[in-house]
């Protein structure tokens, strides 16, 4: 029987934590995601978890530790936010091509400047190709099933994985979640399948080593095929957790796609506010849907491809913008996938949220509306838009 | 009870609005609601007006928005009426609950045309004579507790001792004030 709970996101990480009882955590506070080393640091404290907690001095400090906690053969973990992940990059580099399974928890918030510690994509986004395994969650519960799996499915593939749910959003609003009972986390979480590490004793080893140009590619194609293959353990993985609590995740969740004729396609916290416009819009008839993504890298190509075929016109959704004159992120992943395949679409992008800008039923309304126009007179116009911006 | 009930709280940084939202949303959440307790951040400092959020609900609500067409609105401090839209988008057959020793219809012609039920509840009064000292948001929230009945009156009593004995084990002389403060708000909120 599922456990019953109220816990905030960062609650809900830390407590995910806990249940694992991982080996190693290395970590540095930042906002919007201190609340997760802090709880954590109380359980090792208490003995109710036998991790060796290591303060650092930096972020990058942190996931140097979790590199070499990694390598030797620990399971290692850590959590941040927005500049603290910008300060991390060199060595989430290090962590991706060493093929290191870590497991770092992010609750997302904008960069400076302005300076602002509210939610947006921006510090994710801004490390989307240093080779890390990214899913999203849309609220507490799906924070902790994510964390929940992610050792699984990082160790099938050898790439690290981030965890990211909204900062403040949900990592600081209390909500209902159930629990897996820690005896159930323990036996699907399992132990690290080890093959070569650093303190395997009668084999030498190692890790980091230089790559001459000879070499330096192909290690690099082999990771390349680590995050093809990641969409697969994504699912495998998802699918036994689905077994095991009944929640049944995939790289994208489609709502109300059946007949949908317009949508949406976003991740993060604000997928939960579409959900409400999408019921309010189809009580007055509109046929309006969302395809929210779960895992942002590996990208879902096909399944949006798939999802997105026979739609009027829809809208991708950034909460950060590549400051490339023309779109987001996301727009440009889904816009390269729509090529590759052949597809063409009335698509366009929002620019939305960014630094905690509140994103409303409304705002979404709005941006149906927009659709809808799209869909009538067959004129996408600029598609390169901010949501909601005083201009 | 609606479906959801939506809560908007005004206090100032250190009242404790904050910890009340969250506490609510706990009592909310032992009667087997839904709930989401939120406070809204920012720069935040000792003194200035900070917003919390309250949604309870019959099944869970997805929104993860902030809340402009509250059921109710809580403010614990009598003086944001002046400086903060307390009532913006407060809805006519909902309430708004004040920390103030005045009777309702003194604080009406403050609230901007706001045609709805209001109530004050002296607080600081409260807690005063009940803890020795300002903490208004106890009496606060059993005073919003009463008014909108998210939370049955009986199982909220029963449900803040149970917390209260585990919050306060090392210093059980605490909690009987406390008790005693939730239980004059019930009684002593007018309006």
């Amino acid at each position: 029987m599922a456990i019953r709970e109220r816990l905030s996101g960062n609650e809900a990480i830390a407590y995910a934590m806990k249940q694992i009882n991982p080996d190693v955590m290395g970590a540095f506070p930042i906002t919007p995601s201190t609340e997760i080393p802090q709880y954590f640091a109380t359980y090792v404290d208490n003995g109710e978890v036998d991790t060796e907690f290591i303060a650092v001095e930096s972020e990058h400090s942190a996931m140097s530790t979790c590199i070499g906690a990694e390598a030797a053969g620990a399971r290692a973990i850590s959590a941040t936010s927005s500049c603290g992940l910008c300060y991390m990059t060199e060595m989430l580099y290090i962590a991706a091509s060493d093929r290191l399974p870590i497991t770092l928890a992010v609750s997302c918030r904008a960069l400076s400047g302005p300076i602002n510690i509210n939610n947006d994509h921006s510090d994710a986004m801004g490390v989307r190709d240093a080779g890390w395994i990214m899913l999203f969650a849309e609220t507490n519960q799906e924070a902790y099933d994510n964390y929940l799996m992610a050792m699984r499915i990082a160790e099938s593939v050898n790439l690290p994985i981030m965890i990211c749910q909204d900062g403040f959003i949900t990592s600081h609003a209390i909500e209902n979640i159930d629990l897996v009972e820690t005896e159930k986390v323990q036996e699907f979480v399992g132990e690290r399948p080890l093959d070569h590490y650093l303190l395997k004793p009668q084999e030498t080893m190692a890790v980091g080593a230089y790559a001459t140009p000879v070499y330096y590619m192909e290690a690099k194609r082999a990771q390349a095929q680590a995050m093809i293959d990641a969409k697969d353990a994504i699912r495998k993985v998802s699918k036994e957790f689905g077994d095991m609590t009944g929640r049944y995740y995939d790289l994208i969740e489609k709502y109300e796609m059946d007949d949908a004729e317009t949508a949406v396609i976003m991740i993060g916290s604000s997928a939960g506010t579409a959900k409400e416009a999408i019921q309010d819009l189809r009580a007055k008839g509109h046929k309006v849907g969302l395809i929210k993504v779960r895992s942002f890298h590996p990208f879902p190509d096909k399944e949006i491809v798939d999802a997105v075929k026979g739609l009027k016109a829809f809208a991708v959704m950034d909460k950060d913008d590549s400051f490339n004159g023309h779109c987001g992120p996301m727009y440009a992943e889904t816009c390269a996938a729509l090529v590759a395949a052949g597809v063409s679409a009335k698509a366009i992008n929002y620019i939305y949220g960014l630094g905690g800008r509140d994103v409303k039923v409304s705002s979404i309304e709005k941006v149906f509306a927009e659709l809808e126009e799209i869909a009538k007179t067959g004129n996408v116009g600029e598609t390169y838009r901010y949501l909601e911006v005083r201009e | 009870m609606k479906d959801i009930v939506e809560i908007r709280w005004h206090g100032r940084g250190g009242q404790g609005a904050k910890t009340a939202s969250l506490l609510l949303a706990d009592a909310a959440f032992n009667t087997g609601k839904y709930v989401q307790g939120f406070p809204e951040y920012g720069p935040e400092r000792m003194g200035a007006p900070i917003t919390a959020y309250d949604r309870i609900s019959t099944e869970r609500c997805t929104v993860h928005s902030n809340i402009y067409e509250p059921d109710y609105v809580v403010v614990v401090d009598e003086s944001l009426i002046d400086s903060v839209p307390v009532t913006a988008g407060l809805k006519e057959e909902g309430a708004i609950v004040i920390n103030s020793s005045k009777d309702p219809e003194e604080i009406r012609p403050l609230l901007k045309g706001y045609k709805g039920r209001v109530c004050t509840i002296d607080a600081n009064k409260i807690s005063e004579e009940e803890l020795g000292k300002v903490f208004p948001n106890t009496p606060m929230l059993a005073a919003i507790v009463k008014i909108s009945g998210v939370v049955e009156e009986n199982e909220f009593i029963k449900d803040m001792e149970g917390s209260y004995k585990h919050k306060f084990a090392s210093k059980p002389q605490v909690i009987e004030g406390n008790m005693r403060a939730l239980k004059r708000s019930m009684e002593e909120v007018k309006g």
